[in-house]
């Protein structure tokens, strides 16, 4: 068991048509960096070319904004569930619900 | 004439003062674009500013244009509740014009929608459905048809992506208003694609009044965006009202782009606008690019909504 990585539907096409991964990663950025190895079209979706996560890429680790953790340093153990939210019109605290809710 | 006789004329009630809010909907102003653009001497830009629409946005034309539709075909009477999917204006239009005529309001919204568009939805009383922030508008969309499928009697199911009064209301307003407000000089009409409404009505007209006129649409550069109301054709759910056939070109444009336009509008020109709009400027840009230095042309776009609703947003910082 690692840690979940749940893939929003617009970029699912990128992943093998999957709608989640398992990484083994102690952190959010590594876990990021796993899962962009393992399919390597993510990567410019999610990063900017500089390598810094797009402005408009939220994520979340289990319901936790990691903009206000430790970005992407924070730390990850086996059983968390990282979540992909884009943030079309702002990143607000509610967009945790959609998280929690489970992904089938 | 005597004042009396010239209001009746006008639609509003014999002897009532001011103007309702709906009155209000459409002939929003043509601003003229006066520095962002230096780099293209010969061209002249300009956008219908869509934020002076009372809900804030160019969804009020839409969502008016459909209830009056639904209104008129008898779709829409009294004890039913308007229902839709949407990211955010199209709802707030629908909430505000709901609330002016008194029918109630629900809507399937992402929950990725910012904090204050969903405060704006229950200030005006609608009843918000939330649905997946990562299934976008497309699990909005899913959502609503399964609740009216239910209950079929219960609502008026607007749907902005297939209802023809969608593009009708850019058809009869948008575009007869960017005519006039230019005298019949535009050359180019550039719009985004996310129901196709804007890009659809606004050059089926145009061409009408002048079948020269070059009509771009435009689309994020991906699947995954940060650029509000906007839709990638190839991979969204297609808007039953979309016809790929009518545009001359269709561009890409890019968020990162479209953010970092979002500054230099607010900077050189003063004035506040969303990701989408400043996306739809991109656009122009990229269709300046491809006319020759001394040719002259006016390129009219649309800039859907103000930056007030996207404040929260990162990118003001980090570009």
């Amino acid at each position: 068991m690692g840690v979940k990585v749940i893939i929003p539907t617009p970029l699912r096409v990128y992943a093998g048509k999957r709608d989640s991964t398992e990484v083994k990663a102690a952190t959010v950025g590594e876990a990021l960096g796993r899962l962009t190895t393992e399919f390597g079209d993510l990567r410019k979706h999610l990063f900017t070319e500089e390598g810094k996560l797009r402005s408009f890429v939220n994520v979340y680790v289990n319901d936790e904004d990691i903009r206000y953790l430790a970005k992407e340093n924070t730390p990850t153990k086996d059983g968390d569930t990282i979540s992909i939210v884009p943030s079309i019109a702002g990143g607000s605290s509610l967009v945790r619900r959609c998280c929690s809710r489970p992904h089938a | 004439m005597p004042a009396a006789t010239a209001k009746r004329e006008s639609g509003t009630p014999s002897g009532a003062i001011g103007q309702s809010v709906l009155e209000r909907i459409g002939n929003t102003p043509l601003l003229r674009l006066e520095r962002v653009g230096h780099e293209f001497p010969k061209i002249e830009f300009a956008a219908k500013a869509e934020w002076f629409n009372p809900g804030g946005s160019v969804k009020d034309r839409p969502a008016l244009s459909m209830i009056q539709a639904g209104l008129a075909s008898g779709a829409l009477r009294p004890g039913k509740t308007i229902i839709d999917a949407t990211s955010g204006n199209t709802g707030i239009a629908y909430a505000m014009i709901g609330a002016a005529m008194g029918y109630p309001v629900a809507l399937c919204v992402p929950d990725s929608a910012s904090h204050e568009r969903k405060r704006i939805l229950g200030a005006f009383g609608a009843e918000i459905i939330f649905t997946p922030g990562d299934e976008g508008t497309d699990g909005a969309i899913r959502r609503v048809q399964k609740i009216v499928g239910a209950e079929p009697e219960k609502y008026f199911y607007a749907d902005q992506y297939s209802n023809p009064a969608n593009w009708q209301a850019h058809y009869r307003g948008t575009a007869n208003e960017i005519w006039e407000q230019t005298a019949g000089r535009i050359t180019h009409f550039v719009a985004g694609l996310g129901t196709s409404g804007t890009f659809v009505g606004a050059t089926r007209r145009l061409r009408e009044l002048n079948p020269a006129i070059r009509c771009i649409s435009l689309q994020p550069d991906a699947s995954f965006h940060g650029l509000e109301g906007w839709k990638h054709m190839e991979t969204a759910i297609r808007p039953a009202i979309y016809d790929d056939t009518l545009a001359d070109e269709d561009i890409a444009v890019s968020t990162e782009d479209a953010y970092r336009l979002v500054k230099r509008i607010a900077r050189e020109e003063g004035l506040l606008v969303s990701p989408s709009a400043a996306a739809a400027l991109a656009g122009c840009f990229a269709v300046a690019k491809k006319i020759p230095r001394e040719q002259h042309a006016v390129i009219v776009t649309v800039f859907a909504d103000s930056g007030a609703k996207y404040l929260s947003e990162r990118f003001w910082d980090e570009y």
